[in-house]
């Protein structure tokens, strides 16, 4: 019953890192085509400025807290997608310096280039994020010791062979993609002004299709994919609250920017992201790691949890010390509300 | 040795010794930035502020650096150290969520205000924000070591079912005795890099004749809190450390202090090279009975030497870790007498006027980076072949399933990205140096 509670907890701090990093990953991907003059450039920046570094530290104390509730499940997932893995470290390193980094020399070349990397590294995660989360709906072929291998591609065919990289995976990576661009739309608009406003505005509205696209797709696609899903959905009809959270999500944002609500048009794609991950994680449920070899060998959330007598204590700790964090959250995006200006 | 495992050890060994390179700086650097603008505020002195200023500058290019190379550590524990990480996860899983919880949260949210934020806040406030950036880097510096600890001393678990190392006590686990001198040992010596970086900066700037006044201050409040640390880390810390060890791994001690027969009135070596063939000490230099007298506080008392012991329990390169310790010990010793010599000065009033103690000051910059990451290799290759200390063997951790070629393409990858790094990071510190403390200008704000 306690892995229960820290399955939903470790799934409520991954959803934070996607929602909240997500808007300023989000913000990299369009801002090389949203954001002409410099001045529009440094407002972008500006905006995720005072929270990407914190928004980041969801995904590190996630990381922790995964480690720390299922370390079966750490252990096997980060060893068996290692190339992708160090590939998103690499990324992240790169996209940290680039913001670090950009404001501190006055020069022509010196700025667009790290615009560059701040746009291709935002970009690249997104995708390899897609595909990491594809490769969990997928399976891997996990063995008697509940480790793996796979490469980064093989013949591109999601089967029992298949790398991390497949045409099923890419095609989750495109739809978070899309969703991660959309979600950094509504993000810009909420927090500019003038033409930046409007060019963002215009840019998520165009993308908004290809995300209704990718999302039926993808809907198709994963119950094909991965039997568990529709097993799980029949099973359990209440589940369908989460695809439901989704579509209003997605629906919400289209009719909210219409209306230029754009904090309602923000907070639905949040709810959209929100919806997706927690449609996927419920879908793929008791299994935190499916194999697609054999599917006893899977790894669920009781057999990847670590000894019980740890994880009630971690609630005496981790209850206060999230509760903090937030404290510190609501402080910093309050300090920080409103418009940036140039 | 098996061509993976030695690359998986090198891969994190490259990485982290790389990544400590700035928060030792960064954790004693927030300290005496504490001190600086608590100066400041009781003094109304404006020089205060200004070399605070300066210094949050400094600290935050080094900040940056410590963030991005700090990711690559926590991953790899999974990546790389799969089956570790497998098996003793649920123990410490603990210390490093509790990392991620308590102490980057409070950091990440109060840098921003720390170092941006000063135009904003009243100096109280923003006093209180570089207070929760210090607090926060400490902290986590406490559940680094908490881990660190744990498998060079492991407490309070039990064996499980399918070799999965349950947590038992979880004080034992937090109150770890391990814990509180290595935290101490550790925390000081980055005092101990601050203190010099400044002190050394501070110099710098005096024997060039720029800046002299914001200079004295650097060197002034680097020499100062730079003998005091320098002492600490001798005793009680460094004391408190060799006596764990003497207690919980005699065998790292013998191999540390190349000592090779066992021996009552145990000599200090000095000088010589461990010949692990021959089983002897080539060149010894030694100074009778000091060994045993450090140890065990008595001069007769008798230590084991490495014959004593099986050798499948030898440390496996000990060599290295014997030169890592005597670099540290030498090192310290060196930092001791120059602070000494700078404090003694300062005290009569002819410091700044001191150019041979300015010109050491000055060289000695990278003395507490070197005998910083000495002392950590002596830690952890003091602690082979285990890898959790009489409990898991190094051999037995690494990713099995991640080959020896995929290790070695990402840390060639590491080590091309992080020789990028090093150069941005030097060309921007060395812009910092180059345009000084003076009449630095409250850093304005980004968003309205």
């Amino acid at each position: 019953m306690i892995e229960i509670v820290w399955f939903c907890l470790v799934a409520i701090m991954v959803a934070g890192y996607v929602v909240l990093d997500g808007f300023d990953l989000g913000a990299g991907i369009i801002h090389l085509f949203v954001a002409r003059t410099e001045q529009e450039r440094r407002n972008v920046l500006h905006s995720i400025g005072p929270v990407w570094d914190g928004n980041e530290v969801w995904l590190l104390a996630g990381g922790g807290t995964l480690y720390f509730a299922f370390p079966a499940l750490y252990s096997a997932a980060f060893s068996g997608f290692y190339l992708a893995l160090m590939m998103v470290l690499w990324l992240l390193i790169l996209r940290g310096i680039s913001i670090e980094l950009r404001s501190h020399i006055e020069s022509p070349i010196w700025k667009p280039f790290w615009d560059l990397i701040f746009g291709g590294s935002s970009a690249l995660l997104a995708l390899l994020y897609g595909a990491a989360l594809g490769n969990v709906v997928r399976g891997v072929p996990l063995d008697s010791e509940g480790f793996f291998f796979i490469p980064l591609w093989t013949n591109l065919q999601p089967g029992s062979d298949a790398g991390i990289v497949d045409w099923y995976t890419l095609l989750i990576g495109a739809a978070a993609f899309t969703a991660l661009a959309i979600h950094g739309c509504n993000w810009v608009v909420l927090k500019t002004s003038g033409d930046l406003q409007q060019r963002s505005r215009e840019f998520g509205s165009r993308i908004w299709w290809a995300v209704v696209a990718l999302t039926a797709i993808i809907t198709v696609v994963s119950f094909r994919i991965q039997p568990n899903i529709a097993r799980e959905f029949s099973e359990h009809v209440w589940g369908y609250v989460f695809p439901l959270l989704a579509l209003a999500g997605l629906f919400g944002m289209r009719v909210s920017s219409a209306r230029a609500r754009d904090l309602s048009a923000f907070l639905c794609s949040c709810l959209y992201l929100i919806g997706m991950l927690t449609s996927a994680t419920f879908g793929v449920f008791p299994y935190v790691l499916p194999s697609n070899t054999s599917p006893a060998e899977g790894l669920t959330v009781t057999n990847a949890a670590a000894a019980e007598y740890g994880l009630y204590i971690g609630l005496a700790w981790w209850i206060p010390g999230m509760a903090l964090a937030g404290l510190y959250s609501v402080f910093v995006y309050r300090r920080f509300a409103g418009k940036v200006t140039g | 040795m098996d061509s993976a495992l030695a690359l998986h050890r090198l891969h994190f060994a490259f990485t982290v010794t790389y990544h400590y390179l700035f928060p030792q700086l960064t954790m004693g650097l927030a300290l005496l930035i504490v001190i600086l603008k608590t100066l400041a505020l009781r003094t109304g002195n404006d020089h205060y502020n200004q070399a605070a200023r300066y210094w949050v500058k400094i600290f935050a290019i080094n900040f940056a650096m410590g963030v991005v190379t700090g990711i690559p550590m926590e991953f790899q524990f999974g990546t790389n150290w799969a089956r570790f990480s497998r098996d003793a996860g649920g123990v410490l899983g603990q210390t490093l969520a509790m990392e991620g919880v308590f102490s980057f949260f409070l950091e990440s949210t109060f840098l921003g205000l720390f170092v941006f934020g000063e135009s904003r806040l009243s100096p109280r406030l923003h006093w209180v924000s570089s207070f929760l950036v210090f607090l926060g880097s400490w902290l986590s510096g406490f559940f680094i070591i908490a881990t660190d600890a744990w498998m060079q001393h492991p407490v309070g678990y039990k064996l499980g079912p399918n070799d999965q190392i349950a947590l038992d006590s979880f004080w034992g686990l937090i109150l770890n005795p391990w814990t509180l001198w290595q935290y101490l040992h550790n925390m000081i010596a980055a005092v101990v890099t601050a203190s010099f970086v400044m002190a050394s900066i501070g110099a710098f700037y005096l024997l060039t004749n720029r800046f002299t006044e914001h200079a004295r201050i650097f060197v002034r409040t680097g020499v100062i809190a730079g003998t005091i640390a320098t002492l600490l880390l001798l005793f009680p810390t460094g004391d408190g450390q060799g006596r764990m060890i003497a207690d919980h791994q005699p065998i790292t001690l013998a191999a540390m202090e190349g000592l090779f027969e066992t021996s009552a009135g145990a000599p200090i070596v000095l000088v010589g090279q461990p010949d692990t063939d021959n089983l002897k000490l080539d060149n010894p230099i030694l100074v009778p009975k000091v060994l045993s007298f450090l140890t065990y506080h008595r001069w007769e008392a008798e230590l084991r030497g490495l014959k004593d012991f099986p050798r499948d329990q030898w440390p496996d390169n000990i060599p290295l870790l014997y030169y890592s310790y005597h670099i540290m010990v030498g090192l310290g010793t060196l930092l001791i007498l120059l602070t000494l010599l700078c404090a003694w000065s300062l005290w009569r009033g002819r410091l700044y006027q001191s150019r041979a103690l300015l010109w050491a000051l000055m060289l000695a910059l990278p003395f507490p980076y070197i005998a910083t990451t000495a002392g950590w290799m002596t830690a952890e290759l003091g602690r082979q072949p285990w890898l959790i200390y009489g409990v898991m063997r190094t051999s037995q951790g690494f990713s099995s399933r991640v080959s020896a070629g995929n290790t070695l393409f990402t840390l060639m990858g590491f080590m091309g990205l992080y020789l990028l790094l090093g150069v941005l990071f030097l060309f921007l510190v060395h812009r910092e140096i180059d345009h000084g403390p003076a009449r630095e200008a409250v850093p304005a704000g980004g968003v309205q």
